[in-house]
């Protein structure tokens, strides 16, 4: 099975966020595959391990973006696909319409995404990609089998888990239990500094939405903080609660 | 010229979810009808509810192929409604439907989108959109001036607020047919809990590496379960497999915001904390006094869990 990953490359989720000149400040950060993307990755590895088939990685991103395509390659991809996207306030519309026009001329079985980014949680591009290339999707997906050249998905959906099939090809983005991905191994690593990397331009896009002002959080004031005997502190927990928060006791 | 707000109904089973009633109350707000857009199979007794809280309108398509939402059959009934009423926004919310359904059609009608907004302000053919990025580390504010302008709402974070609208029943001209279902689903295992959905609830309680076990586990849920709250942890707590992953709070995980959210044993990882800081009142029990959760809480008592939230429990059953 031929499998195209797609990943973003994220702020390393513990990196607090620094605004310099109204936007967000990379300076020092360290970065990272968005974690769920990683998933989509290992996913991708296991499915080739069982069935054998090619795993392409695919990053749309600036000149940083082929550390995160070296990462998964040392993991175990294949080959690598760097769209170089200068802009960093490319939407979710202007990415998926990049990454569908590589898709495309990858003609993959199947591509796995995460169904989120970490940084900014839009749940969007995976879906509209589907949606371009005129294939089925499945998202947030906590177990992935095959059946009958389709894609049986176990997934997370409101108020419970659902199994949904969908033919192949097709675009199904991971949930962070349905795996645990592996650390790339020494030799891995060396090897993933051969391993080919293509470069190629994005397809010329506009933004649609366009973000018009970034600012940080009110910083939320500490309030009361008390010591003590469990029995002391305790009961004046639970009579904030009752006063203050006024919560209802079942 | 595109007019009137469309808020579609996220519904299983004739149950409405609350985010449904914010997006009805929020859209009064907007000046123009208000339209509660419903799918479903025999659905069209839930109009009544929906004009209680604000819905002038309720266009419902109702059909076999919509008994239980799929993406194909939604997006092509959708597409043809939105040529046919011309509507200037349509709002979902942040919900597995939600999402799935707003990005497919976004694309199809090849507009921008906000997704998993935290507030609207939605005037002359233009929305501004607040979202919380990097799970509220920052907060954006995104303009879309397609038509329709679409967004996504985060649960929780509008008021609900009963408006009594005629709730009058439109029944559209049912455009999509099985042809257009790309997703067989085989089947659905509802989630058996007594407790909230986390993403939903009043009160959370949540637990991190303090909880030590699964005894842990049970002393706040004996808590969660007094004040019917969900329950939540840190990623501490999830790795270490006392809770299943659908339970964590933070940028990996979930982002909550609920009236009251209670951190036990959690220490306030700046993940976490994104995850879980606007909630309304926030009370922590740590035995750290410097564990960065105080940092954020308007409660909190250093000491341990295991002694301090069973006398809590005691004192509220009283």
């Amino acid at each position: 099975m031929k499998i195209a990953v797609c990943v973003k490359q994220t702020f390393d989720t513990e990196a607090k966020i620094v605004l310099k000149d109204g936007k967000i400040s990379g300076d020092g950060i360290n970065l990272i595959i968005n974690p769920y993307d990683e998933v989509a990755v290992e996913e991708a590895l296991q499915i080739k391990q069982k069935q054998g088939g090619e795993v392409v990685v695919i990053c749309a991103g600036g000149d940083r973006a082929v550390e995160a395509i070296r990462q998964a390659l040392a993991m175990g991809a294949d080959r690598g696909i760097h769209i170089k996207v200068s802009d960093a306030d490319a939407d979710e519309y202007a990415r998926a319409v990049m990454l569908a026009e590589v898709l495309k001329e990858q003609a993959a079985d199947l591509i796995l995404c995460g169904h989120v980014a970490a940084d900014d949680g839009s749940s969007q591009v995976p879906t509209r990609v589907a949606e371009i290339m005129g294939i089925p999707h499945a998202n947030v997906v906590t177990k992935l089998d095959f059946a009958d050249g389709k894609a049986v998905c176990t997934r997370e959906v409101d108020g419970g888990m659902e199994v949904t099939e969908v033919a192949l090809p097709a675009i199904v983005t991971c949930q962070v239990s349905l795996n645990e991905p592996r650390y790339p191994s020494m030799k891995g690593i060396m090897q993933a500094k051969k391993k080919p990397v293509a470069n190629v331009d994005p397809v010329k896009v506009d933004s649609k939405a366009k973000i018009i002002e970034l600012a940080l959080p009110a910083a939320k004031q500490a309030g009361k903080k008390i010591e003590g005997e469990p029995e002391d502190t305790g009961a004046q927990l639970a009579a904030w609660l009752l006063n203050e928060v006024k919560v209802e006791v079942k | 010229m595109a007019k009137g707000t469309w808020v579609v109904v996220d519904q299983r089973d004739g149950k409405i979810r609350k985010v449904t009633f914010e997006l009805l109350s929020a859209a009064q707000s907007y000046g123009d009808e208000v339209t509660a857009v419903l799918f479903g199979k025999g659905v069209e007794g839930l109009a009544a509810e929906l004009g209680k809280f604000g819905a002038d309108k309720v266009l419902v398509a109702d059909d076999d192929v919509f008994a239980n939402y799929n993406t194909g059959a939604y997006v092509a009934q959708m597409a043809a409604m939105i040529k046919e009423y011309d509507p200037a926004v349509i709002l979902f919310g942040h919900t597995s439907m939600g999402k799935d359904f707003a990005a497919r059609l976004a694309q199809k009608l090849e507009v921008g989108m906000a997704t998993d907004c935290v507030a609207a302000e939605i005037s002359g053919g233009k929305g501004v959109f607040t979202r919380a990025i990097y799970a509220g580390k920052v907060l954006a504010k995104v303009a879309i001036e397609d038509t329709p302008i679409m967004a996504t709402i985060r649960a929780g974070v509008m008021e609900v607020a009963e408006s009594g609208k005629a709730g009058e029943v439109v029944k559209a001209a049912v455009a999509a047919t099985a042809a257009d279902v790309y997703q067989n689903v085989k089947e659905f295992m509802p989630t058996v809990s007594s407790r909230p959905e986390l993403t939903e609830a009043e009160v959370v309680v949540s637990g991190g590496r303090g909880l030590k076990g699964p005894e842990g586990v049970k002393v706040i849920e004996e808590l969660a379960d007094l004040l019917g709250a969900a329950i939540g942890g840190s990623r501490a707590s999830i790795d270490s497999g006392w809770l299943g992953h659908e339970y964590q709070v933070g940028q990996t995980g979930k982002v909550v915001n609920p009236n009251l959210y209670i951190a036990a044993g959690i220490s306030g990882a700046i993940q976490h904390l994104a995850g879980m800081s606007s909630s309304k009142f926030i009370a922590a029990i740590n035995t750290d006094p410097e564990a960065p959760i105080f940092s954020v809480t308007d409660f909190g008592v250093v000491g341990d869990l295991f002694k301090v939230i069973p006398v809590v429990t005691a004192e509220l059953k009283k």
